[in-house]
């Protein structure tokens, strides 16, 4: 088995034993033998298990599971080719005014919407301000800042991300009384999760990843700069825009059900290319099975660590990202030097 | 591809007319008119700034540019990007060396022309790879990072893409940086080889005015965006023009002992 093949083949078996376990772990226990069997029969209840418990892997936990491996794959698939096409080893998907967008949509939705609604108008105003805040950092990159480069569109992204946080704090300042429920939504969760949200996330996650796997060999040509990329027949601005509309997609359906979960998108893929080399041939699909696979792992410690409470998953990954992310950088700042 | 051939019966492989570069309101190539004939060396010489490269990416067509470009007959923008790509390799000065990537991956870039926008590689592929490895001596490096390789290595591996690229036009800008003497006339060898082996032509820029005397047909000087001087290096690399285009006084020996150099005169050391 070469090394690609075994790879693809550790993917899958860390993402069947994440589901696996996200579907035992919780407070009510369910053979694992049982649970097996009611899943390949697609929920046919087998004998021996009550209905309590099939209620619970039915409505409860694999829900749960698909939304938390939903939000693992567009995370990590957004976040691989973010660093590609910005040639930033650091970049990760709300580069681009994704979650400053989200973050303000949701504080509207929050302050101005009516609060029977939530479940609703939340991740609706989330998922548009995430596309509208990537939507004006591109337009501003482009026609303000010189053009299409890498450079011009992060410049854009900081500029569009600082404006509109100062518009959500101003909000909130005025609205005090619901900073909390802001802020438990900016610290991603996925306690909420039903069958609703996978059904909202699904599409949009599936056309995007599928998309970023689609381009995943050019995102190997773009590494060689603008200049060579296009001498090589590529055209730079327009693989740039699709990866961009792309990844915005999957990041906007990922915030809209799970909130800002941060560090996904750049721990997945980092240890994707430890595991298995840089080319995103190999990268991309990889961080998709890698990044189901760990946020799936990660909400199994959210909702047992310190049960009955749930810790947020934000705090989680942030708690395992930021050392991950010095390893990181002290990896690439040995290889610059 | 047909193509009118030139005054020696060699089909043209590339006829630049009245080209002119402007790059964020400057003015960088004006009025440069010269061609290349199929199979042949051209160097572009000329002192820094004089536009050397702009015109290798003007070829290439990465920069807008008025004028005409035709490769082979036709012209430059009457080719989509792909198709381009796969008439006109580019070896930029400094390339770009991705984080981690192989040897074998790299090389493998340069077939990104031959395959559809979102194919990926077959058989053939990587058959050509294999081929442009073992002609450049580089497949006992084929799993190596390219950050583990030495410069000179380096350059044959950029030199090892370009030519899985199979591009019949070469665009090589300054292939010696930064190599040591050895490596520099080694390098410039196997270019020459692989132009008679695979009937490439070359378009280079080069800085070292002797080894280009050497190695190249035919000779274009550039100075501030425009060409000044264009034919054989007994008519271009003349101490008179080189005085005047680069600030620096010369002598050039002619077919002697040493062969051929253009040598510079220094005010300290004499001569």
């Amino acid at each position: 088995m070469n090394r690609r093949t075994r790879a693809i083949a550790i993917g899958v078996s860390v993402l069947v034993v994440s589901i696996v376990a996200g579907l035992l772990v919780g407070p009510v226990h369910i053979a694992p033998g049982a649970a097996l069997r009611w899943l390949i029969s697609f929920g046919d209840q087998p004998p021996g298990m009550s209905d309590q418990q099939a209620a619970i892997l039915g409505n409860l936990r694999l829900p749960r599971v698909i939304v938390a491996a939903l939000v693992g794959a567009s995370l990590s698939a957004s976040g691989a080719a973010y660093q590609a096409v910005f040639r930033n080893p650091l970049a990760d998907p709300y580069l681009l005014g994704a979650a400053a967008g989200a973050g303000l949509g949701a504080t509207i939705a929050v302050v101005f919407g009516p609060s029977a609604a939530f479940a609703v108008t939340v991740p609706l105003a989330a998922f548009i301000g995430a596309v509208s805040g990537v939507g004006m950092a591109y337009g501003l990159g482009r026609s303000s800042l010189g053009g299409r480069s890498a450079t011009s569109l992060i410049l854009g992204g900081i500029a569009v991300a600082s404006f509109l946080t100062a518009v959500q704090t101003f909000i909130q300042q005025q609205n005090a009384e619901t900073l909390r429920q802001v802020y438990s939504w900016i610290l991603g969760r996925l306690g909420t999760t039903g069958w609703d949200d996978a059904r909202v996330a699904l599409p949009s996650v599936a056309i995007a990843v599928t998309i970023l796997w689609l381009v995943r060999r050019l995102l190997d040509v773009i590494e060689v700069g603008d200049l060579e990329a296009e001498s090589l027949g590529l055209n730079v601005g327009r693989l740039r825009l699709v990866v961009v509309v792309a990844a915005s997609l999957a990041t906007a359906a990922a915030v809209s059900v799970a909130g800002l979960i941060g560090f996904v998108g750049i721990i997945v893929p980092h240890t994707v290319r430890l595991l298995a080399g840089s080319s995103y041939r190999q990268v991309l699909p990889l961080s998709v099975l890698f990044g189901a696979a760990f946020l799936i792992l990660v909400d199994v410690v959210a909702r047992t660590a310190v049960a009955p409470a749930e810790i947020p998953i934000g705090v989680i990954t942030a708690f395992v990202g930021a050392p991950f992310f010095v390893l990181a950088l002290r990896r690439s700042g040995r290889r610059a030097a | 591809m047909t193509a009118l051939p030139d005054r020696n019966g060699r089909a043209v492989a590339l006829d630049v007319e009245g080209l002119g570069v402007r790059l964020g309101g400057q003015e960088i190539l004006c009025d440069v008119t010269f061609d290349v004939s199929a199979g042949s060396w051209v160097c572009a010489i000329g002192p820094n700034g004089a536009g050397k490269t702009t015109l290798l990416h003007a070829v290439a067509g990465l920069v807008p540019f008025e004028g005409r470009v035709d490769l082979w007959g036709r012209e430059l923008g009457g080719y989509p990007r792909r198709a381009r790509a796969r008439l006109a390799a580019l070896v930029p000065q400094q390339p770009v060396i991705p984080e981690g990537v192989t040897v074998q991956d790299y090389v493998l870039l340069g077939r990104t022309p031959h395959l559809g926008v979102l194919g990926t590689e077959r058989r053939s592929d990587l058959v050509a790879v294999e081929q442009a490895l073992d002609r450049l001596e580089l497949v006992w490096a084929a799993e190596r990072r390219l950050d583990t390789l030495s410069g000179g290595e380096l350059q044959r591996v950029v030199l090892a893409r370009a030519l899985a690229q199979e591009a019949p036009l070469l665009l090589l800008d300054e292939p010696t940086t930064g190599l040591d003497l050895g490596h520099q006339i080694r390098v410039l060898e196997l270019v020459d080889e692989l132009r008679r082996e695979h009937g490439l032509t070359v378009l280079s820029t080069m800085h070292d005015l002797t080894l280009a005397g050497r190695f190249a047909d035919r000779f274009a000087l550039l100075s501030q965006g425009r060409l000044v001087s264009k034919g054989s290096r007994t008519d271009v690399l003349d101490a008179a023009v080189i005085l005047e285009h680069f600030g620096a006084s010369v002598r050039v020996i002619g077919d002697g002992d040493i062969g051929w150099a253009v040598i510079p005169i220094s005010e300290r050391g004499g001569t």
